[in-house]
């Protein structure tokens, strides 16, 4: 089989390399670094796809291996569904294979050229085949398949298939072996795979770089994500091409019908309307539509009364994937503060539903004066290129950031500071500035549902930094009362040599309030603390302290009662807070039983408390 | 030196005490130390601190930290005496790192509390035993002191005399107790901004041709320099006239010698010498020398509006030349005058103001 099929004659060999380079920066392999980096995100892409799909929690081994001067072999290896033997042919073998336009879905992977243009790459630049063993778990053995692509004919070519024993229940691995580079850095394999892990917390990924050392990205959620629901196509949210080609592939025998049941919100009113504003007869074969009555569809689309897309198709990471995967991937960095995450509620950009949600880490061991690091994130896939063409890039330069401690001239531009500031955008079909779909383009309504959810998030940093403004301010109340006043008291006695004077009614004059103030030291993420509630007023009295600090669990305690504290003295307690950093700023305090006036240090108890914690516990470890 | 300690505990200490006992929050109280509490003290004719003051209480951190810093300085101040010492004011500033709680964060501010107790208890700094690191401001024409030295013998020294190019150097204090006036035979005093005049003047005799005494006041001058121009105004009854560049920090200068300057306003009428005259570089020289400029910078703007707003240049001279030097928006050195030769200064521009307007002879 393999003599059968390798003599590819001189000449057509040359006419693939033709048509490759013609179109390598549209498929994203433009540089020989740039190939592995984009052979191991379509592989990648698709096995998270897959997994979702089939609410399957990813395992995923990534192995780079050096196999001659400027040639590597990538494997990707998942455990996903597999893929049935009788598909291998078109999925890695055939271009556009699978991009189906009757139904869309928010996923991973682009248009189905992904992964088959990197078999053409390695096939090309190294003349290998690539490699791909697959299991479903229903056979009992795994199938080992060596394949290459007819470029003339569009089609994949089967020179090996062997059935093969693997103890895997299900999954499939991909190797391709392609002439590149391997680099480190901001636009790498390893960025790319971070990042990755940072939108999907429920994959567990191992990699293997070419010096054979490997790194863990564990798995921080053991949850798989609500699949995406595939949905038929808004008419608003097609081009003249795409409704050409469902037009031709439908299996519907009349136009009425072909928009009934190919197109969302579509009813036969709505049908017949658009047929009547467009002169399409209803009886036409879709088969047989004209370029001009399909312009004139269009424009009848827009005439016509559409409700919007629906929007309960979409999968975004939500709040507790965000806050898992950004702190297992950053915590290296001690950050003193992650924010709230925002998930917008979802928007109609042309007809397809889209969302934004982000978040923001920040201070800490985050370099102060560097650009803060901006993480895209289209439907879960990071981007890395183009940053500073992207709408998400703009968005965060057109904000002032003046206010949050970050360096910004004028006030706008890309800010300098402590904090990486993440933005996930997922929709249906995403509007990018080019082809290469490395860069979102700034349309009104993305640009401002960004900058929306870029100003929750920020507005949490500055709540934030209030509040540490704010525990500076009453600490310094505390030393006043502690230090400086028994101070002045004594050296202004020895002064005058005379006794020192009671000092108690001075102090309850300058705070007639009962303190609550904190001390802690952190010994292996572990924060002890103790606290002190101090009563300054000339009245005995009870209060209910509550500790929340913003990283980190409480262990054991979640409230304190002091029970009577009377004038002048204090009541301590201890506990202790776990997975925090070296950096620990200490807890906020909140409080019940006693009139809000005078209590300094803490605040009154919301009548949320603990509703918020549950959630957290559902997916911790 | 009972009666610093007695000053010290009658107007700082006791007050805190007294409060403390009371069961009130302790509080210092002194005039405001800024440009808007200066009033014309008319019998000196100087400029002194007026009737709005300032209050530190202890209610706040920073009241509290500088009440508590007070305290400090006062118990340093007793111990020097004590000890028979003084020490510098930098020193204070290093000694304060023992402090704690009161503790300066920067000489600024232990510089700051030492002229506020001078303020409080109307004392000066020299009978706290503290004095200022450098000086060095120099005198030189035909004017005779004597100096104790510090075997306590006083020297003569006369400035025509006696003294090198670099001219007699004014010490720390200038009190009769280190310093006395004895005679001079010369007809006024010329104080300079900067030493490359004080040199030119030098060098071209202009202190012997035209017997007068020529000081150079290093910039803005130290308290000794100016307290020693006031003594010689005074004692030896020496007309003073100063001679500086052409920018508003020239017209701070002067201000200080002639009115009294504003950090400095409690102990005015010791150091200001009311009947001094300027001579320095104005608006209308630049204009009418033609002299090389350059422009003002914004804080030289800033610092001429402010000088429009300060109630010790609300002169017809003073409001005229500051307008004009905003409006030509130009300001000049007083060693621009070399654009005309080394010898212009002496032969042209200082007898012009000097002689011509009738002054002197």
């Amino acid at each position: 089989m393999v003599r059968k099929t390798a003599g590819l004659s001189r000449n057509r060999e040359i006419s693939i390399s033709e048509f490759f380079e013609k179109n390598r920066h549209i498929l994203g392999f433009d540089s020989p670094a740039k190939a592995l980096f984009m052979t191991v995100k379509e592989a990648l892409d698709n096995s998270l796809d897959a997994c979702e799909e089939h609410s399957i929690l990813p395992d995923i081994e990534v192995t780079l291996e050096k196999v001659a001067q400027d040639e590597y072999t990538a494997t990707i290896l998942d455990n996903g569904p597999g893929v049935p033997p009788l598909e291998v042919q078109s999925v890695f073998g055939k271009l556009l294979y699978g991009s189906r336009f009757h139904a869309m879905r928010q996923s991973r992977g682009q248009q189905g050229i992904g992964i088959t243009a990197a078999v053409l790459y390695g096939q090309i630049s190294t003349g290998r085949h690539a490699v791909v063993v697959t299991k479903e778990e229903t056979d009992d053995v795994a199938y080992r398949f060596e394949i290459s692509i007819d470029i003339t004919r569009n089609e994949g070519i089967i020179h090996k298939r062997e059935a093969t024993v693997w103890d895997r229940d299900h999954g499939t691995s991909v190797s391709v072996t392609l002439r590149s580079r391997y680099q480190v850095g901001r636009q790498s394999v390893f960025e790319y795979l971070k990042e990755t892990s940072v939108a999907n917390p429920h994959m567990d990924l191992k990699f293997r770089d070419p010096d054979g050392k490997v790194f863990h990205f564990p798995r921080s959620v053991k949850v798989a994500p609500k699949p995406s629901v595939p949905v038929k196509p808004h008419p608003l949210g097609l081009e003249l091409g795409e409704i050409q080609q469902m037009a031709s592939s439908s299996e519907e025998k009349d136009m009425k019908h072909f928009l009934m049941n190919s197109f969302n919100r579509v009813s036969a009113n709505v049908a017949s309307e658009i047929l009547e504003k467009s002169r399409v007869s209803g009886e036409l074969d879709p088969a047989e539509l004209t370029t001009a009555q399909i312009k004139g569809l269009m424009a009848a689309f827009r005439e016509v009364k559409l409700l919007p897309p629906p929007l309960d198709c979409l999968s975004p990471l939500g709040q507790e994937f965000i806050r898992k995967g950004l702190r297992s991937n950053y915590e290296e960095q001690h950050p003193s503060f992650y924010s709230r995450p925002v998930l917008r509620s979802p928007s109609v950009y042309n007809g397809n539903p889209f969302q934004v949600e982000a978040g923001i880490v920040f201070g800490g061991d985050l370099p102060s004066d560097e650009q803060v690091k901006i993480v895209r994130f289209v439907n879960k896939v990071p981007l890395l290129f183009q940053q500073g063409a992207c709408a998400i890039t703009k968005a965060i330069a057109d904000m002032d950031w003046r206010h949050f401690g970050l360096d910004q001239k004028q006030g706008s531009g890309i800010p300098f500071g402590p904090m990486i500031v993440m933005v996930h955008i997922l929709g249906t079909k995403i509007p990018y500035t080019s082809e290469s779909k490395e860069a979102i383009a700034g349309v009104g309504e993305l640009s401002s549902e960004i900058t929306a959810a870029l100003r929750y998030v920020a507005r949490d940093v500055r709540r934030f930094l209030n509040k540490k403004e704010k525990r500076k301010q009453i600490n310094e109340k505390f030393k006043l009362i502690r230090d400086l006043i028994p101070s002045i008291s004594e050296k202004v006695s020895a002064l005058m040599e005379m006794p020192a004077p009671p000092i108690d009614p001075v102090i309850s004059k300058i705070a007639n309030v009962v303190f609550v103030t904190e001390e802690y030291r952190v010994e292996e993420e572990t924060a002890e603390v103790k606290c002190t509630v101090y009563n300054y007023t000339r009245a005995p009295r009870a209060i209910v302290i509550y500790p929340d600090p913003p990283v980190g669990e409480v262990d054991g305690l979640q409230s304190y009662d002091t029970g009577t504290i009377e004038p002048s003295h204090s009541a301590t307690f201890e506990y202790r807070v776990k997975g925090v950093s070296k950096n620990y700023d200490g807890a906020d305090y909140y409080f019940t039983g006693i009139d809000p006036v005078y209590v300094q240090g803490a605040e009154p108890l919301p009548a949320d408390w603990g509703m918020g914690g549950v959630t957290v516990e559902e997916v911790s470890e | 030196m009972k009666e610093v300690k007695e000053v010290l505990k009658e107007k700082v200490l006791r007050n805190v005490y007294t409060a403390l006992e009371e069961g009130e929050i302790p509080s210092l109280s002194l005039p405001s130390r800024n440009r808007d509490n200066i009033v014309l003290d008319e019998r000196f004719m100087v400029w002194k601190y007026g009737d709005n003051s300032v209050t530190r209480s202890a209610k706040t951190i920073d009241g509290a930290q500088y009440i508590l810093k007070s305290l400090y300085v006062s118990e340093f101040i007793e111990e020097m005496l004590r000890n028979h010492k003084t020490s510098t004011l930098r020193e204070m500033y290093y000694i304060s790192e023992g402090w704690g709680p009161g503790k300066f964060n920067s000489q600024d501010e232990s510089d700051m509390t030492a002229e506020d107790l001078e303020v409080i208890t109307a004392l000066l700094r020299e009978d706290f035993g503290l004095r200022p690191e450098e000086n060095g401001a120099s005198v030189i024409g035909d004017v005779t002191f004597e100096e104790r030295n510090r075997k306590g013998e006083f020297k003569k020294i006369n400035c025509k005399d006696d003294v090198g190019d670099g001219g007699y150097t004014i010490p720390y204090s200038v009190e009769s107790d280190k310093l006395r006036l004895k005679s001079s035979n010369a007809s006024f005093i010329l104080a300079m901004e900067t030493g490359g005049m004080f040199d030119r003047l030098v060098e071209n005799g202009f202190d012997e041709r035209h017997n007068g005494i020529l000081v150079h006041l290093k910039g803005q001058p130290a308290r000794s320099t100016r307290r020693l121009l006031k003594r010689m105004n005074e004692e030896l009854n020496l007309p003073v006239f100063v001679f500086t560049d052409g920018d508003p920090w020239s017209f701070r200068i002067f201000a200080s010698v002639a009115y009294g300057a504003i950090k400095t306003a409690h102990i005015s009428n010791y150091l200001a010498v009311p009947t001094a005259q300027y001579i320095g570089i104005t608006a209308s020289d630049i204009l009418t020398y033609d002299l090389p400029t350059d422009k003002l910078s914004d804080r030289d703007i800033q610092a001429l509006n402010s000088e429009l707003k300060d109630p010790r240049f609300q002169t017809e001279f003073w409001k005229s030349e500051i307008e004009t030097m905003l409006s030509i928006n130009k300001k000049a050195e007083q060693q621009a005058l070399a654009k005309y030769g080394l010898d212009y200064v002496t032969d042209k521009y200082l007898p012009d103001k000097l002689f011509s307007g009738g002054d002197l002879e």
